[in-house]
């Protein structure tokens, strides 16, 4: 990722969109294998240790969930939240914090009155306000948000989007928006990212990924986007492999109309076609 | 009034709410002991007293009434305080309610020593294994909360008279208090009254004898406490709010503290609440195994005896301690757990 951008990741669900957010601040659950590296910065955040990337979680990377209501802690007012990370990153004391919780707050358009409130008090839409505020509270460089508009209803979504869009550019921050809606990808990112069955399959700009799709399962993807002159729906055949035994080769040529022997046995690798848009597909330069 | 939708409410609707609960208490204890078969004033004379007394017996206590009148007498009685007086041959004449508050202060002696007990190694196992699942220690303290569970509450009790009063002599076997002259009576309970008195040394014999009760009761229960807290623990770690947490880089004590054990307190909060309620009933075999002079003592006494007066009276407090306990746990689960409002 560059500094600044804001980066669409898209797939299907269960492609592994949720769990690359999650895998990059080393939150997956107890006993999941990372392989590769994860570079943030220079750094190999693999080879961190717990304390260490405890103090990164938050404070340089942070997360929004995709579903607001059950990721605030019940028994906690909203301002205890934001007190207790701020202390657990930087040694203020409890009055500094509870002032930065409240313009945090405020600046989210939560009013002054409700900050004492327990979260069952609020609403979806403000429960995501609130876990963006907590979020950027300790103004981290990366922003990973995995589809932070999914249970929102559609007003609520423009205005989230929006806020994220704002705040970007006010604390010149990198967006990783995890997203399987096409349309949000087109209005607010800069280079776009297309996972399949856990695999990157392609990655460019905006522009290049929605003109000039290289891979078949991301030509799929776009025609099956409904305007309002479709007449006829367009799928791609099949549902998403199973992860636990992927195909051989290329994971996507059981679906794909395309594919030849060769996509059977070799895994195709990611090269890049034109500059800044890469993809993996033995056939990419054909759909130049 | 206080302000509607604060704790204070709560609680007072709480209690209000708690009137009709106990009067169905009532009404199914005053029907159940109606229902069960036997004639009780037959069986206080078995046989051997002229038909003339056992019907005047009968007449002394009401019970040649209808239902319906034996009813509305019984209820007077209860909230009048007046618990009639004993017909057997132990308590022959005396105040129901007196003996009663007399052994009552020894159960709930007991029942709190036993809760101590309980809580700390139940809660304290509990989060061990809810943290550590399917590792050795989780195994290890599952296995313990099941066996614990179905031992026998008088045999694990004579297990621990035989190892601690008869071999190793550290504590004693029998009865509350021995040795020193017995504390004043304020509240009843020894352990505390000796405190009132400044007497340290009488502290320490009251609580000496309270240990291997308590032990027995508390172990036996510690079990189903930690199967509790474990359960509702592993419910919690896997939550949402604490994956959440964890990304905001939270430190992993505070998460388990704050997250983890607190939401999960809630429902273990009401389990052990209603287990402590079962308890004054559960110390019976308990109060038996070492002689402790207290509720459950009374109550087989007086079923040996047929004092028909004392049986329904042990009973009904039981019914009123019941019902108070689940005012008070649910009082509790208000003070951790904002939610719970009306």
């Amino acid at each position: 990722m560059r500094k600044g951008e804001t980066l669409g990741v898209v797939g299907e669900t269960g492609c592994g969109k949720s769990t690359l957010g999650k895998a990059i601040l080393g939150i997956l659950p107890v006993g999941t294998q990372v392989e590769g590296k994860i570079l943030f910065r220079g750094r190999d955040l693999t080879m961190l240790t717990n304390q260490m990337y405890r103090r990164l979680r938050g404070e340089e990377i942070a997360l929004i969930f995709q579903d607001p209501m059950t990721r605030l802690n019940p028994l906690m007012t909203v301002q205890d939240h934001f007190i207790e990370e701020i202390q657990a990153h930087e040694p203020v004391s409890s009055t500094e914090a509870r002032t930065r919780a409240r313009e945090a707050l405020i600046s989210m358009g939560i009013h002054e009155a409700r900050i004492r409130n327990y979260p069952h008090e609020f609403s979806g839409g403000m429960r995501q306000r609130i876990m963006i505020a907590l979020a950027l509270v300790l103004k981290p460089s990366l922003l990973i948000a995995d589809e932070p508009t999914t249970s929102l209803d559609v007003i609520v979504e423009a205005q989230i989007l929006e806020i994220l869009q704002d705040l970007k550019q006010a604390y010149s921050m990198s967006l990783l928006l995890i997203t399987h809606n096409l349309g949000i990808v087109a209005e607010v990112c800069d280079r776009v990212a297309v996972l399949y069955a856990g695999k990157l399959v392609e990655l460019g700009s905006v522009r290049d990924i929605f003109h000039k799709p290289l891979h078949p399962y991301t030509q799929g993807l776009l025609s099956s986007i409904i305007h309002l002159e479709t007449k006829e729906l367009h799928s791609i055949e099949g549902s998403p492999p199973d992860l636990i035994a992927p195909p051989s080769g290329c994971r996507f040529h059981p679906r794909c109309s395309f594919a030849q022997s060769i996509c059977m046995e070799k895994v195709p690798p990611l090269v890049e076609f034109e500059p800044g848009h890469f993809a993996a597909c033995h056939f990419g330069d054909k759909f130049l | 009034m206080p302000k509607s939708g604060s704790l204070a409410a709560y609680a007072l609707t709480r209690l209000f709410l708690s009137l009709p609960m106990l009067l169905i208490l009532l009404t199914i204890v005053f029907a159940v002991l109606r229902v069960i078969p036997g004639d009780p004033i037959a069986a206080l004379f078995a046989g051997r007293a002229p038909p003339d007394v056992v019907a005047q017996t009968r007449h002394q206590l009401g019970l040649d009434l209808p239902y319906w009148q034996q009813y509305i007498f019984y209820l007077g009685q209860i909230f009048t305080g007046n618990f009639g007086t004993s017909i057997g041959e132990n308590y022959h004449g005396k105040s129901v309610l007196a003996i009663i508050l007399d052994k009552l202060p020894a159960t709930v002696e007991l029942a709190i020593g036993a809760m101590i007990v309980a809580s700390i190694i139940g809660i304290a196992a509990g989060v061990v294994s809810g943290t550590n699942r399917d590792k050795p220690s989780d195994v290890a303290l599952r296995l313990y909360g099941t066996i614990i569970f179905v031992i026998p509450v008088f045999w694990l009790g004579q297990i621990l008279q035989l190892i601690f009063a008869v071999d190793l002599g550290w504590f004693p076997a029998q009865l509350r208090f021995s040795g020193l002259p017995f504390p004043n009576q304020v509240t009843g309970l020894y352990t505390v009254d000796s405190l009132l008195q400044g007497r340290l040394d009488m502290f320490l014999v009251a609580l000496q004898h309270l240990v291997l009760p308590s032990l027995t009761l508390g172990l036996v229960l510690s079990g189903f406490f930690t199967k509790t807290v474990r359960a509702n623990l592993l419910r919690t770690v896997n939550a949402d709010y604490v994956e959440a947490a964890r990304a905001r880089g939270i430190p992993e004590g505070r998460i388990i503290s704050r997250y983890a054990f607190k939401n999960a307190l809630i429902p273990v909060v009401t389990v052990l609440g209603l287990q402590f309620a079962i308890l004054f009933a559960g110390a019976v075999l308990t109060e038996r195994t070492f002689s402790w002079d207290g509720m459950g003592m009374l109550l087989l006494k007086s079923i040996d005896s047929a004092d028909y007066p004392m049986i329904q009276g042990v009973i009904v407090v039981y019914a009123l301690i019941i019902v108070g306990l689940s005012v008070i746990i649910d009082v509790i689960n208000g003070l951790i757990d904002p939610r719970v409002r009306y």
